[in-house]
């Protein structure tokens, strides 16, 4: 199926020190590849190295084959990435499904002409998003609360919100930027379960995790940085017995969790 | 409340607005009346900038007054009918929103409030000084109310009496309501209410923030200039403090005490901050003193305003609809 | 030339009195993230309460200097409790609509208590010594030199004492702070006295070059404003430069391009940063 995403020689700086070095690795279509090390590592700012949020002092983004570098975060959500972030972002003062019917509005053509005289086009749009809505409601489980308040919602339904906003942008890649923070171990398994079931539907998963066993079992291959650099890729249990690896987490490792 | 319940309440509250000028003939209170329809087409536009886009706007002032001088220059420079200055003024008011939107809206937050801020001052002063166009302090004097309109049975609508530019106003009001209604209830709607809960999400939802905040600013100063418009008709005479900053504070003030994002907390901001002062002949200083007071603690306390929380209030009571088919 | 030599001492002293109320909004902002948009009014104030001790009760312009700085220093804390610590965690928006109100609360005030005459203040200064074929007041060198020497105390306090440290604690990690037991609370409202003192020595100094009255603090806001976000918001350096920058801009525009429109220069260029530079020239880069 080839080659999703492509990071090269990816460097940030911020003043004198460097969040990422020389970065390259590839993300393959419809794996799921968690990016992993300490604290500080540079992940998230790889992430927003990738969506536009940052530009990069050095390096190149491509996505599926076209070079993406520098383009602002709408535009790399329209061309099929989406993602979440560790803080959970929602649109709290709205119901759930109001998050998410918004959430599908890049892929509407609708405008303000539109609004005025209810033409066909905006009642088109309307109806898809409504529909693409509910679907994605149902395919993250929070039917029940479709009504209630984003800020009302437990934490582990936040976060499933949080991935279905990502979700109804169409992406073709998503980057989940630890998406199992702060809950428990059943909310892991659950969630696990979820990604798993966003990968069968046809979309690459790049993912940031904390927890080993999650990243242990969940991932095709794994790629580890620590400050910065990568320092080790591959499958799991080649990462896992790489001695930089292990001395870079000296102290955090496997069954933590 | 039900639907047919709130039908019910609107088409009552109609009927008694269209009634008023039958019954009430006292010129000072018609007089309060029009200038509360004027300024509440002036903050439900600037509601849509501010209380559902969620950019605290402070040109909102320069627009109004933009309008305002634009329809009368044409009037009276350009010898134009009110009818073909109306719409070119609202034009070129909201034109100069998207004119000053473009560098404004790069910024965000306070920093968006300051800048415009000093958008409206320069505007007022160059309002001010430049004689040559606006006649400076002198004001502009005579400008003519609405042309009369030739009915196709014969006759005509003149706008002399204060009944038929009550009419008017509220005819503006209406659509002024009706169209940011059926703006918010859509996607583009929706779209705007997203920059305002999270601007950073909405652009990861693919949302174009600075072309979203453009169009709500432009559309929000289109509307301003209308208001604009019908001041200056209504009044006759303009000088340069039309267009200052404390326009804008009162506009402000007026949808923050009756309700930020919902159509009906403006104009009942509005009505309250215009006629109670007036009917209890408070003097100008304490007004002052007051709406700062009141400012206050609203927005510490009551920040969604009057109307704001009787929503949040009701809504409580039962299970919430879609926020689309409310406001 | 000396057209060229008195626009900049004008410049210059216009670049003092404004870096000095901007020194106040930019503690305030570094430390609490609230931009005081009511600042000019507690300056307008300072320069009312001056001038009534002067005027009623012949109180030397020196202490009614102090006392100006010590009683809007109290005015500043109370401000800082009842209004700006209730939005402490609401967007900071908020802290501005509030700062809003609070703005027309005490200009009306102003209005009722004074009424709208503009007012002299009395000065012994105000005879003007020659420097080089410049004229300027004794006043106006007063200003600068007051400025000069306010900012150098500032700094030393800021950077040498044990209550500076603290309030730089504060600025850059309010959590940090708190764990080892600094009250946010009462730094708060110690720096906003700090900072609506140093406008009403502000205010007590330029009160006698210009007139008073109570729509006066409203302008030197706008451009205490501009001061700090050209010089960057939170920064002191950045105030007295951007100060002086804007005081020379508006003294050298205004005798050369135009009066008329002088005041333009402050707010064009405050257009301009903020859409080329909205932190500032002191202030970090963006993306």
């Amino acid at each position: 199926m080839g080659t999703i995403l492509t990071i090269q020689g990816m460097t940030r700086f911020f003043g004198g020190l460097a969040a990422v070095m020389d970065l390259s690795f590839k993300v393959e279509s419809g794996e799921i590849l968690s990016l992993i090390g300490p604290n500080g590592a540079g992940k998230t700012t790889v992430f927003n190295l990738i969506t536009g949020t940052l530009l990069p002092t050095q390096g190149k983004v491509l996505f599926q084959d076209h070079e993406i570098t520098g383009s602002r975060p709408h535009e790399t959500t329209s061309f099929g990435i989406a993602r979440t972030f560790q803080t959970t972002s929602l649109f709290y003062d709205e119901t759930v499904i109001d998050n998410l019917i918004v959430s599908y509005r890049c892929r509407t053509r609708m405008g303000l002409w539109d609004a005025l005289f209810q033409t066909g086009r905006s009642r088109k749009d309307e109806r898809r998003c409504r529909q693409k809505a509910e679907e994605i409601l149902e395919f993250i489980g929070l039917q029940e609360r479709a009504w209630e308040l984003a800020r009302n919602i437990p934490q582990e339904s936040q976060k499933r919100l949080a991935l279905g906003l990502a979700l109804a942008t169409e992406p073709k890649l998503m980057l989940l930027d630890e998406p199992t923070g702060g809950l428990t171990e059943e909310e892991n398994v659950s969630m696990m379960a979820l990604i798993q079931k966003v990968r069968a539907s046809g979309i690459t998963v790049l993912l940031i995790e904390h927890k080993m066993k999650i990243v242990m079992n969940i991932s095709d291959r794994i790629v580890v940085l620590n400050y910065g650099q990568k320092i080790a890729e591959g499958l799991p249990q080649e990462v896992g017995r790489n001695s930089a690896v292990i001395e870079a987490y000296l102290g955090v490792g496997y069954g933590e969790n | 409340m039900s639907r047919i319940g709130r039908q019910w309440l609107i088409l009552t509250i109609l009927v008694i607005v269209v009634i008023i000028p039958q019954v009430v003939t006292n010129k000072y209170y018609m007089n309060i009346l029009i200038m509360s329809g004027i300024w509440s087409i002036v903050a439900l536009s600037l509601n849509l900038i501010l209380g559902y886009t969620g950019q605290v706007n402070l040109a909102h002032g320069a627009f109004f007054g933009i309008g305002a001088y634009a329809s009368a220059l044409l009037m009276l420079k350009l010898k134009m009918g009110f009818w073909l200055a109306l719409p070119f003024a609202a034009v070129i008011a909201g034109f100069f929103g998207f004119l000053i939107g473009l560098p404004a809206l790069r910024t965000r937050g306070s920093y968006f409030a300051i800048g415009t801020l000093c958008f409206n001052i320069i505007v007022t002063l160059i309002v001010d000084r430049w004689e040559g166009l606006t006649e400076g302090a002198r004001g502009l004097m005579g400008i003519p109310g609405p042309s009369p309109i030739p009915l196709p049975w014969g006759g005509e609508i003149t706008f002399n009496t204060m009944a038929a530019q009550y009419y008017l106003v509220l005819c503006f009001l209406l659509l002024t309501i009706f169209v940011l209604r059926r703006i918010m209830q859509s996607l583009v709607g929706r779209t705007f209410r997203a920059i305002r809960g999270n601007e950073e999400l909405a652009e990861a939802m693919g949302i174009h923030a600075m072309r979203t905040k453009i169009l709500s600013f432009t559309v929000s100063c289109f509307f301003a200039g209308i208001g604009g418009v019908l001041y200056a008709s209504y009044i006759g005479f303009l000088s340069p403090e039309i267009t200052d900053y404390h326009v804008s504070f009162d506009s402000l003030i007026y949808i923050m005490i009756g309700g930020v994002g919902t159509i009906v907390g403006p104009i009942i901001g509005t009505l309250l901050i215009v006629t109670i002062p007036e009917t209890l002949h408070i003097a100008a200083e304490f007004r002052l003193l007051l709406y700062g007071l009141i400012l206050i603690v609203m927005i510490i306390y009551l920040p969604r305003g009057i109307v704001g929380w009787a929503k949040v209030l009701m809504s409580r009571k039962r299970k919430q609809e879609v926020s689309w088919e409310q406001s | 030339m000396v057209l060229f030599f008195q626009q900049l001492v004008n410049g210059i002293m216009l670049g003092a009195a404004y870096s000095l109320v901007a020194l106040g909004l930019t503690l305030i902002y570094g430390i609490l993230h609230i931009p005081n948009f009511a600042h000019g009014h507690k300056y307008m104030w300072a320069a009312f309460t001056s001038l009534f001790l002067v005027v009623n009760f012949h109180t030397n312009y020196w202490v009614s200097l102090v006392i100006a700085m010590v009683v809007l220093g109290f005015v500043g804390a109370g401000v800082e409790r009842l209004v700006y610590r209730p939005l402490r965690n609401a967007p900071h928006v908020n802290s501005f609509i509030a700062a809003i109100g609070l703005l027309l609360f005490l200009e009306s005030l102003s209005l009722i208590f004074w009424g709208a005459d503009f007012r002299r203040f009395p000065t012994l200064y105000d005879k003007p010594i020659h420097i080089f074929g410049v004229a300027i007041t004794l006043q106006r060198l007063l200003v600068i030199i007051a400025a000069a020497l306010f900012i150098i105390l500032l700094q030393v306090f800021i950077k040498r004492t044990w209550l500076g440290a603290t309030i730089e604690a504060v600025a850059q990690n309010p959590e940090g702070a708190q764990l080892v037991g600094i009250s946010i609370d009462r730094i708060s409202s110690l720096t906003f006295g700090i900072g609506t003192s140093l406008a009403a020595a502000a205010a007590s100094l330029i009160a006698p070059i210009f007139l008073v009255y109570p729509t006066m603090g409203a302008m030197p806001n706008l451009k205490a404003f501009v001061v700090i976000i050209i010089g960057g918001m939170g920064s002191i350096p950045g105030a007295v430069i951007g100060g002086l920058m804007l005081g020379l801009m508006e003294a050298l525009g205004g005798g050369y391009i135009s009066t008329d429109y002088k005041d333009l220069f402050a707010f064009g260029a405050l257009v301009t940063f903020l859409t080329l530079r909205p932190t500032g020239l002191f202030g970090k880069g963006v993306r």
